[in-house]
């Protein structure tokens, strides 16, 4: 018999699967406040991702191109055909949609330098656009959101494209939020906000409901920018087939489809988690949509939602997307939990790696904060050249893989290159699983 | 001021929004309109234009500068996301007049519809008949004025938007209550009434506002009560 402590039997500390740790701190958190979580950062627990897909590189029946010296591009245009100034970007990844108010000004500027030094476009957000974003960005995408907070006709006719947000893949069916710590003069005055108020923005458009109004929404932006710009429809994934033959119906010139991996500055934790589908559930419903309607490759697909590598960028194209939007790793590329900043993560109760109460104001990383002394600490011309770089490396992956698949354009792959390494992820991808001809449902 | 006329059975929307876009200055009459959408959309210069007839969605969207007049109705949105300026219609509009709406004057002499005013950001609006549900949802800035009656759910989570109402109220939304009508109140109520061309008294106008309960979340901390419970804080 052991001469241990009963306390300290090892069969005494086994972790309940169903009450674990994170599920007891939560309970006794909300016993303690009667509020529900809110955080930001996007869906934590584990999901079905594009690591669940492999590439089958070229060999006999397939022809590689060289790796270092065949081309193979990354450019797309968005709204060619359709807008008189389409959207031209050489690297088919883009900055997601995220405001000034969650974000610092410095960080908005850093996220404009990298994009603008790679070819590609940023997107405002809840809020409005700001002198500095629109300065630092070759490309601006302008949001135009259920709370139209900052809307000014002048912004839009600046941008060039304007993206109509329906919903997004952190909560869709919700509206976003902004905790009063981050509301300060500027950000209250861009809004029409009183300061300090916990902003809870309208998650339905105020003047259209439904497809048949959309469709009349998108005339009236269209005569205000003359006719000049593409519009983006951006739906958070949950029905995104039915979503994107709407958006489609409507006039749209792109739909952005958000998987649930998709992050956000501040929601409930009981949306980030169990609101929406995975992202690769969701770009083979849309391309669905798109190609029963004749306008793949037309109407431009941005998948968006846990884009991480070139690798998720090469898969997400593969099934039939034309670019990739990211946001919580263009953060993570700018300085968001970095470990040098350990010592200031252990002060909050956290560490790095783990952060995400983007919602608090308190970012030791200067990224999503209004404070001062804070945001100071991001040097937006050091992020812009760590996000350029990060991007670049997305990039090359992509275009790795890509000549790997024997294909001269990213966006000449398809789901024929691809195989399921589990049975969900080959359900929902309607790719075989690997090693078989089997597509489930297929 | 000579009149151009822009026969929308003669031309297309474009063609119109363009021509009143790109004028500096003038005045114009749309005839035709026939319930076109998106009538006189994204005007920034100082132009008048009449519009004889009844109009779409989103007439005069987004104005900033200028006078729309509309000879009729107008469907959702009038003059939506309006920043300065004034749109004026002598008929009834339908859902969401004046939404978002940052400055400017919209006058509806008929009734309006669901939503009126929601979301709005500074704009002025004075309805001569009644207003739907919801009217002045979540409203932040500005002032509207319903000679008539407004139907349920009145300034429902409402910031600083002033609602002023003649009429009965079938019910207020969350957080919006009767405020005491002070002499700045009265002021500009009196102001908007001649601007609208409205006669009534300002003294037989009820004012609501927001009672701010919902500004913030309210936070419980059991733990923290406990703690300085037990050190005697």
């Amino acid at each position: 018999m052991s001469e241990q402590p009963f306390s300290q039997q090892p069969w005494n500390l086994r972790e309940s699967y169903t009450y674990d740790r994170n599920v007891i701190a939560e309970i006794r958190r909300a016993a303690n406040t009667g509020i529900y979580r809110i955080r930001g950062w996007g869906a934590k627990r584990e999901l079905p991702t594009l690591d669940d897909l492999v590439f089958l590189g070229a060999s006999m029946s397939r022809y590689p191109l060289e790796g270092y010296r065949e081309a193979c591009g990354t450019d797309i245009v968005i709204g060619e055909g359709r807008a008189e100034n389409p959207v031209k970007l050489d690297i088919p990844i883009t900055i997601a949609g995220m405001s000034f108010g969650s974000l610092s000004a410095n960080a908005k500027e850093a996220l404009g330098r990298g994009a603008s030094a790679m070819g590609t476009s940023t997107t405002t957000g809840d809020g409005g656009m700001t002198s500095e974003e629109r300065g630092h960005s070759n490309t601006l995408v302008y949001q135009y959101l259920p709370s139209r907070y900052g809307m000014n006709p002048d912004d839009l006719r600046k941008a060039d494209a304007i993206e109509i947000v329906v919903g997004q893949g952190a909560k869709p069916g919700g509206g976003g939020m902004l905790m009063g710590q981050k509301i300060n003069e500027r950000v209250a005055q861009m809004r029409t906000l009183p300061e300090g108020i916990d902003q809870r923005s309208a998650c339905r458009h105020p003047d259209w409901t439904g497809p048949d109004d959309l469709a009349i929404k998108i005339v009236e932006l269209r005569e205000i920018v003359n006719h000049r710009v593409p519009i983006y429809v951006k739906v958070g994934a949950a029905r995104p087939y039915y979503d994107t033959a709407l958006s489609v119906k409507a006039g749209a010139d792109a739909v952005v489809v958000d998987g649930m991996q998709g992050g956000t500055a501040a929601t409930q934790d009981v949306f980030i988690e169990h609101v929406g589908i995975p992202t690769i559930a969701a770009i083979p419903e849309a391309v669905r949509a798109l190609q029963e309607l004749g306008v793949h490759r037309e109407v431009k697909l941005i998948a968006a939602g846990g884009m991480r590598s070139g690798a998720d960028v090469a898969k997400a194209i593969a099934l039939g997307a034309d670019a990739v939007s990211i946001g919580t790793a263009a953060l993570i590329a700018i300085g968001d939990n970095d470990p040098a900043l350990e010592a200031e993560y252990n002060k909050l109760g956290t560490s790095a790696g783990y952060w995400e109460d983007f919602q608090a104001g308190n970012d030791p990383a200067g990224i999503t904060t209004q404070d001062p002394a804070l945001s100071g600490r991001l040097d937006p011309v050091i992020g812009g050249r760590r996000l350029a770089n990060y991007l670049k490396v997305l990039s090359v992956e992509a275009q790795t893989l890509a000549r790997a698949c024997g294909k001269s354009h990213v966006t000449n792959l398809e789901p024929e290159d691809l195989a399921a390494l589990t049975v969900e992820a080959a359900a929902m991808a309607k790719v075989p699983l690997a090693g078989t001809g089997w597509v489930p449902g297929g | 001021m000579t009149e151009t006329i822009l026969d929308l059975a003669e031309i297309t929307l474009r063609e119109l929004n363009q021509t009143l876009q790109n004028s500096a200055n003038g005045a114009f009459r749309v005839t035709n309109p026939r319930g076109a959408h998106a009538v006189a959309a994204g005007l920034h210069t100082d132009v008048e234009v009449h519009i004889d007839g009844s109009v779409g969605y989103y007439c005069a969207g987004m104005h900033q500068v200028g006078t729309v007049r509309v000879e009729g109705n107008a469907s959702t949105g009038l003059a939506e996301n309006i920043m300065s300026g004034k749109v004026h219609i002598t008929g009834s509009a339908t859902m969401s007049a004046g939404a978002t709406g940052n400055g400017g004057l919209v006058v509806i002499e008929g009734n309006s519809g669901a939503r009126c005013g929601i979301s709005m950001k500074g704009v002025d609006i004075v309805v001569g008949g009644n207003v739907g549900h919801m009217s002045a949802f979540m409203g932040q800035a500005g002032n509207l004025v319903v000679l008539g009656d407004a139907a349920n759910d009145l300034g429902d989570s409402l910031y600083e938007a002033n609602i002023f109402v003649r009429g009965k109220v079938a019910s207020l939304g969350a957080d919006c209550i009767e405020k005491e009508m002070r002499a700045e109140h009265v002021e500009t109520l009196t102001r908007l009434l001649a601007e609208a061309g409205m006669d009534a008294d300002p003294a037989d106008f009820t004012r609501f506002g927001s009672a701010r309960e919902l500004y913030n979340f309210h936070v419980d901390d059991i733990d923290a009560e406990l703690a300085a419970r037990s050190t005697g804080a």
